[in-house]
């Protein structure tokens, strides 16, 4: 049976990239950090049970004060560790699914456009390019604003600003593939559209996708965080962000409540920059990671 | 002659393309308009206190607000273009008149983040692509990371911590000392101690992302025959970067910059509201919380409008610098 | 007698993965045209580099490069930029991409100008046209403001030229100058270098794939193979007499030759094999493809041996009389 028509290399090209970005230690030491930030926030109900919103102790306890609350008390007598620890969880869970969402619609605008080509594709390059002419965080804080923040409605439109990035990369990835000569094969063997996209191109699309994808989670987190400073956040939800925008009046008096989250972002988004720079050098090592 | 009539062909091609582009921000703009919680007529019976369904009714008619959609939107569109954005009762002022009022210092903050993320962007891509896989590129390609890591809004306030806070060499905010009657060279320098914080906070993202383009733009033109032909010369080294590799690595780099614009406007968001700046951003900050959408959208609009002209002046600024634009 | 104009003795060239160039040498004297002929990866084109002091930053050349009785190899680098595109030019292989597309061609031919001769622009835009017409450009003082893209593949070689010769060196390094050319340019670019040889009294190093263009240009002809020489012969001789196995090859897969000077008909021959399967063999480089192997050839390259009038073969059947005139 004529199956596969080229099996085009996936295989090998992921393993020798694995092998590529073992051999990174940037990349090794990003992953380690991500790895105990994640672990972290999945054990946040474990670690700390209690709603990280409640008073715990005398307020302004700064770090190392007293061992039971290592990286002190805010205003309230919030628990700061408490706070980082559930945090964590809001940063990665939207950052994630933000990611998810965007690309996978990206995908399918991408896909659409590059695949088809033609009328579809002018209509839906111009869409893309009218989301980039927007400025993307003035239009969230709008979309955030008029839908009313809760957790749900900030990934949303987060996915919303972010999905022409990858629209844009799928539909130039699929633009070069489509005229491949096991594209034309597969169409040959009168394989359907739906077949050929899924099965042979987006394959082969996939390295920059990738790379695209992980850093669109740095910049989600950021998105996010900054949406949650300004106070555009679920308000019953404990993030990084928010903890920094309800400590800023105290800059002053305190400013660890202002420094601590902001370290934490600072460290997340990094080690996965770090491993979304080492994955495009494994991936793709001709193009510079970010656009 | 020849060099401008092609020139005027690049204005009026970008022109062109931009009609359908600001036509759909405007639908966009009108829809969410229509989406937002509370029509003008909610907001003055708000503002009034009591109303009565006579009232409202009446002053939904007199916004037009009981006409079809089409209509409404055909008198939106009528009224932006006699440059009307509607009237904010908050600030009991037209919101066109207070989005002038907010433009000049946004303006102000932009160029000069901008200006310091070029500038130093380009020295440290510069930096890095010369010295590629050696220790300079890969201490300041972390650097640069870092830099692209960093929320503006914390830097800022880190920066206000050190520099005003425990230092007190900068203000923590505003844009100029008020009441202080400063005059000439003083005003001068007064202005440019408000801005140094804030223009650094929100440049600093920005300097990553042109740091690596311009290291990778770099990387790419130096493997080009033409800087062996340049180096065959006999100039020195300093000749070739300059007059051969940059003078080509630049061109990706003002494509992008010019791109990046619309992120700039929205960083400007965060970064005036840490830095109290009395600018466009903090302005659409203020709606948020005022729930003034009339303003909140007449700031999207505006702001997609300064991004489009930004990206004709990239345009013709890419076909100034690179004579085979006329081939595309 | 009198030290040649260059002098290139025992010259290696060195990459953390292999040495491409490995103990070659020939020398050029002054007016005269020597051609290098070998396939792409033979080190021709690297020998070049290393004569101009191109060669990338991961390279190192030993040996010696004697131009005027001065190794080049020994000199500073800013010393050797004095001397390069100044006495020492070269002509690359890629007109399309060997102009900088942002600067017109008068700027980029009175650059080396302005280095060397310190002209000032005005001199120097001058000096431009007058180049352009000496490369038989026509309208030259149009075409100095015109920048690289106006211009056709031909063009563009004749602008590169201009930049070669501005400043009359007396050694002009042309790396494959026509290869990217139409056929009926390929000519007149040639004629040109020939007759800018003889005006400006230039020795050229013409390096070359193509043994059809060496019996008309070249005064001598050395065939590379691997990174070291193979034979060195005037083209006549060469062309006539083929020794070294490869040369012979080389000449039965040339069309035009081999039809010229045998009037033989039928296919083409091929070399069988590629120039990378001996890497890393101890003997000749050439043993994977060749039919006259001996014992020797497998233990060490074969030194060069001295067959008169200047003809230098690297092959143990160099020796053997009626070999030398068998074909």
């Amino acid at each position: 049976m004529a199956a596969t028509v080229e099996t085009s290399g996936i295989a090998p090209v992921g393993r020798r990239a694995l092998r590529a970005f073992l051999r990174n230690p940037t990349a090794i030491v990003g992953s380690l950090f991500l790895a105990f930030v994640a672990m972290l926030s999945l054990m946040a109900p474990w670690l700390y049970p209690e709603d990280p919103l409640s008073m715990v102790a005398r307020p302004f306890l700064w770090p190392g004060q007293n061992p039971a609350f290592p990286l002190g008390t805010d205003s309230l007598g919030r628990d700061v560790t408490a706070g980082l620890v559930w945090g964590g969880r809001i940063s990665l869970a939207v950052g994630l699914a933000a990611t998810c969402l965007g690309v996978s619609f990206g995908i399918v605008v991408g896909s659409t456009a590059g695949y088809f080509g033609g009328r579809i594709d002018n209509l839906l390059v111009r869409l893309i390019e009218i989301f980039q002419t927007l400025p993307s965080f003035l239009l969230l804080v709008v979309l955030v604003a008029i839908a009313q923040p809760t957790i749900e409605t900030v990934t949303f439109a987060i996915a919303i600003v972010t999905w022409p990035t990858v629209a844009r990369l799928v539909r130039a990835e699929f633009r070069t593939l489509r005229e491949r000569d096991f594209v034309t094969a597969a169409r040959a063997l009168g394989f359907g559209h739906i077949r050929i996209v899924m099965l042979e191109i987006l394959p082969n699309a996939l390295p920059p996708i990738i790379v695209t994808a992980s850093v669109l989670v740095a910049t989600a987190i950021l998105m996010e965080s900054a949406l949650s400073f300004l106070g555009l956040s679920d308000p019953n939800l404990v993030s990084w962000g928010s903890m920094i925008g309800s400590s800023r009046e105290l800059l002053r008096s305190a400013w660890y409540l202002s420094a601590i989250p902001g370290i934490a972002i600072v460290c997340t988004v990094l080690s996965i920059n770090l491993i979304g720079d080492a994955l495009n050098d494994a991936l793709n090592p001709r193009s510079p990671g970010i656009e | 002659m020849n060099r401008r009539r092609q020139m005027l062909k690049v204005v009026r091609r970008t022109l062109l393309q931009a009609v359908p582009t600001v036509l759909a921000i405007l639908i966009l703009n009108f829809a969410l308009l229509k989406l937002a919680p509370g029509d003008a007529a909610d907001v003055m019976a708000a503002e009034s206190g009591a109303a009565t369904e006579e009232t409202m009714a009446m002053l939904r008619r007199q916004f037009g607000l009981d006409l079809p959609v089409l209509h409404q939107f055909l008198a939106y569109v009528g009224q932006i273009a006699s440059f009307s954005l509607g009237f904010s009762p908050r600030y009991n002022l037209p919101v066109a008149d207070l989005i002038g009022q907010r433009l000049p210092v946004t303006l102000l903050l932009m160029v000069s983040a901008l200006t310091i993320a070029l500038v130093i962007g380009i020295a440290l891509g510069t930096a890095m692509a010369l010295n590629v896989s050696r220790w300079p590129d890969r201490i300041l390609s972390v650097v640069s990371l870092v830099f692209y890591s960093v929320p503006g809004f914390w830097i800022g306030l880190m920066l206000i911590v050190m520099f005003s806070v425990k230092f007190g060499w900068l203000p923590s905010g505003g844009s100029e000392s008020i009441g202080a009657g400063l005059t000439g060279v003083d005003a001068v320098i007064d202005r440019l101690r408000h801005l140094i914080l804030p223009a650094s906070s929100l440049a600093l993202f920005f300097i990553a992302i042109y740091a690596r383009l311009m290291r990778a733009a770099i990387l790419e033109v130096t493997a080009q025959d033409f800087v062996r032909t340049a180096r065959a010369k006999g100039i020195s080294e300093a000749s070739v970067v300059l007059r051969h590799i940059l003078r080509n690595a630049l061109l990706p780099v003002t494509t992008l910059a010019g791109m990046h614009l619309g992120g700039i406007l929205g960083g400007a968001v965060v970064v005036e509201t840490v830095f109290s700046w009395p600018g466009l951003g903090r302005l659409a900050f203020e709606s948020v919380l005022r729930r003034d959408f009339n303003v909140l959208l007449g700031v999207l609009l505006l702001s997609s409008l300064l991004v489009i002209i930004a990206n004709m002046i990239v345009d013709l600024v890419q076909a100034w610098l690179d004579p085979r634009i006329e081939l595309r | 007698m009198a030290s040649p104009l260059l002098d290139v003795r025992g010259l290696s060239v060195r990459f953390p993965t292999g040495s491409p160039v490995i103990d070659f040498g020939f020398h050029i004297e002054q007016g005269e045209t020597v051609a290098v002929v070998g396939e792409s990866g033979s080190g021709k084109s690297l020998t070049a580099l290393a004569i101009m002091g191109l060669l990338p930053r991961r390279a190192a050349a030993t040996g010696t490069i004697a131009f005027r009785g001065v190794d080049l190899l020994a000199l500073p680098e800013k010393e050797r930029r004095a001397i390069r595109g100044r006495q020492v030019a070269m002509v690359f292989q890629e007109p399309m991409t060997s102009l900088n597309p942002v600067m017109t061609v008068g700027r980029q031919i009175g650059e080396v100008l302005r280095r060397h001769e310190g002209l000032s622009s005005a001199a120097a835009r001058a000096r431009a046209i007058e180049l352009l017409d000496l490369v038989r450009v026509a309208d030259p003082h149009l075409r100095v403001d015109d920048y690289p893209h106006r211009l056709s593949g031909g063009m563009r070689q004749r602008v590169v030229i201009a930049i070669a010769v501005a400043c009359r060196p007396s050694l002009l390094v042309a790396d494959e100058p026509t290869t990217a050319l139409d056929v009926t340019i390929q000519a007149q670019i040639l004629d040109l270098l020939d007759r800018l040889r003889r005006d400006l009294a230039m020795a050229l190093i013409l390096i070359t794939h193509d043994l059809g263009i060496v019996g008309q240009w070249a005064d001598r002809v050395v065939v590379m193979y691997a990174g070291r020489k193979a034979e060195e012969a005037s083209p006549h001789e060469l062309l006539a007499h083929p020794v070294h196995p490869y040369t012979r090859g080389l000449l039965a897969a040339s069309p035009r030759l081999s039809a010229g000077a045998n009037y033989r008909q039928g296919p083409l021959e091929e070399i069988p094999g590629t120039i990378a399967s001996a890497a890393g063999e101890p003997g000749c480089p050439f043993v994977p493809r060749c039919d006259l192997v001996q014992p020797s050839c497998r233990v060490a390259p074969p030194p060069l041996v001295e067959l008169g009038g200047g003809r230098l073969v690297a092959c143990p059947i160099a020796a053997v009389p009626e070999a030398v005139h068998a074909s």
